[in-house]
């Protein structure tokens, strides 16, 4: 469980666009690496080439390298949706599955993966996943209610508890917060906190103070123009991108010149 | 501030006559199809009941309304199911390729074909039932009453021309074929990308996404496009007249694959009303009075179907 990201020198394109330029960044396991930066600099696409994501649009590629502990995602016996079933990622509005109770939803990656289980192991696994996701205490007694009657906040740790119930290496989460209200933000970045002791975890956010609250290293995305590829201009401490970065466009962004 | 309030609180609310107008057209629109079918349903059982109480001499059948109208009950039914039994699958098939695998413009083009087919009028369905299709199941028909024979629905004697309920029923599943697939395809397009990506993003392949995902969703669209394939089976007359052998006694029979076949009950009305006369016609008419409830009842099942997991339908 929870292992190191190496991507060096990534290319991502949509057909013949360019939209992401030599990416190469290392992310430590069991840390918290925020990605911030302007809409459309790449940070999103980024993300999502870290568990083969963005080939759900047509025409999507990318060149260069991305290994988890050393094992390439891209190689030619890489299944994409095994890379899925390693890498969990949790999106920027709530997805549970509409037709399905708080319970089942929990489970729908394990169902996947195909195991026949019995019912005190499944009954166990979701105890655990919805404990891990801070949501145990408010469902416990409705767990075969529609996981679509919850609230926000709550549907967004539900969706969590369904990524983290794989027991993934890495945890992918795309701005979580951005649709939701200042508490469940609150306990949503608490909930970070306590997931990183055995998850790695890659956030993007529109959010800097977010970056700086629940963050062990920064990386800055930014694009020279409309139309140009978004790139990687700087990646650090989070305390040292905040308080002392190298680029001047990261100053700028960080002291909301721009963006 | 409250004198401007308190005129408006005292007279009626302001209508604008764009509103009237509308409102008025739609509910009359609303009112026209209850009166139009309340108007069928009375006529259907005036004229039908001297049909229901007719003794058995007075009507050509011969016989009293029920042992009349039941083998036609069953011959629709059984033709209908069967039809659909085998639309059903065909069409989520269909609709899934076109909707989630193929190409965008392979996808497109079997969509116009299947919009094509639904062009297509039921007498040419039932001259290519009766010409093509059932000569060639025929020795089909032979092979199953030689190797499935102990199952009742293959029990045979194997009708050598092939006009069997069987071949009426898969001509029926290529007629309701085109509106089911054209409903599931819009319904499978309308899948949120969200519901779709978080199966992806949990490791699903394509068929479990859309296990996962597009048929849960769209559910209740699926059983409203078998439910209309299912009208549309159960009232088709040309092409079962055409095609079906009936049996002399009006049979009803488990056998799918011989010459004495239960007609259905649109059919017979098209095969008998030309010489009806007297308390005949009225018997047929009462015929189309259970054909009308049958239809109805479909789809009130339908609608218990849908209801019945409302909450958990992502309509909330």
């Amino acid at each position: 469980m929870a292992k190191s990201i190496d991507v060096s020198d990534l290319n991502i394109y949509y057909g013949d666009f360019l939209a992401v330029e030599d990416v190469t960044i290392p992310i430590a396991a069991k840390s918290v690496t925020a990605f911030i930066g302007p809409s459309g600099c790449g940070k999103s696409t980024f993300l999502r080439s870290l568990n083969r994501m963005h080939e759900v649009i047509r025409g999507a590629r990318v060149e260069g390298k991305v290994l988890i502990d050393g094992q390439d995602l891209y190689g030619s016996d890489m299944d994409p949706v095994n890379v899925r079933r390693m890498i969990g990622m949790v999106f920027q509005r709530p997805n549970p599955f509409p037709t399905m109770s708080i319970y089942d939803n929990v489970l729908a990656g394990q169902k996947l993966n195909s195991k026949r289980m019995k019912k005190a192991e499944s009954d166990d696994i979701v105890e655990r996943s919805l404990r891990s996701a801070g949501l145990w205490a408010e469902v416990k007694d409705r767990l075969d209610r529609p996981g679509s009657g919850l609230s926000g906040g709550q549907q967004q740790r539900l969706c969590i508890a369904r990524a983290i119930s794989v027991e993934p290496e890495v945890l992918l989460m795309d701005e979580p917060c951005s649709a939701l209200d200042p508490i469940s933000t609150s306990v949503i970045e608490d909930l970070i906190h306590e997931l990183k002791t055995q998850y790695t975890i890659v956030i993007v956010t529109h959010n800097m103070q977010q970056a700086a609250r629940v963050s062990d290293e920064t990386a800055f995305f930014n694009l020279s123009g409309v139309g140009k590829p978004g790139r990687l201009i700087e990646v650090g401490r989070t305390e040292t991108i905040f308080s002392n970065p190298q680029d001047p466009a990261t100053e700028a962004y960080i002291q909301g010149r721009f963006g | 501030m409250t004198s401007t309030l308190e005129p408006s609180r005292k007279g009626s609310a302001v209508v604008r006559p764009g509103d009237r107008i509308f409102a008025g057209l739609s509910t009359g629109a609303g009112l026209a199809i209850l009166v139009v079918l309340a108007g069928v349903a009375a006529f259907l059982t005036i004229e039908g009941i001297p049909g229901i109480t007719a003794s058995p001499d007075e009507v050509k059948s011969g016989k009293a309304f029920l042992p009349f109208v039941w083998p036609l009950v069953y011959g629709t039914l059984l033709a209908a199911v069967i039809a659909l039994l085998i639309a059903v699958p065909v069409a989520i098939g269909v609709a899934l390729f076109i909707s989630h695998y193929s190409p965008r413009r392979l996808g497109q083009l079997l969509g116009y074909l299947v919009d094509l087919l639904a062009a297509v009028p039921s007498v040419v369905y039932g001259l290519w039932g009766i010409q093509f299709l059932a000569p060639n199941m025929a020795p089909a028909y032979k092979w199953l009453e030689d190797n499935l024979g102990f199952i009742p629905f293959f029990a045979g004697p194997a009708a050598s021309g092939g006009r069997t309920i069987l071949t009426v029923s898969i001509v029926l599943a290529v007629m309701i074929l085109p509106i089911m697939t054209a409903i599931c395809r819009e319904i499978f397009l309308q899948t949120p990308r969200l519901h779709e990506e978080a199966a992806l993003a949990l490791g699903a392949t394509r068929w479990e996404m859309a296990r996962l995902a597009i048929f849960p969703y769209a559910r209740s669209g699926i059983v409203s496009a078998a439910m209309l394939g299912l009208g549309r089976a159960l009232g088709e007359t040309l092409a079962v007249a055409m095609v079906l052998s009936v049996g002399v006694g009006s049979t009803v029979t488990a056998n799918l694959i011989s010459n004495d076949n239960p007609n259905t009950i649109a059919a017979n009305i098209a095969l008998i009303f030309p010489e009806a006369s007297g308390l005949t016609v009225n018997a047929l008419i009462a015929s189309g009075l259970v054909l009308f409830v049958i239809t109805f009842l479909v789809n009130f099942a339908a609608r218990a179907i849908v209801d019945r997991r409302k909450e958990f339908s992502g309509a909330n």
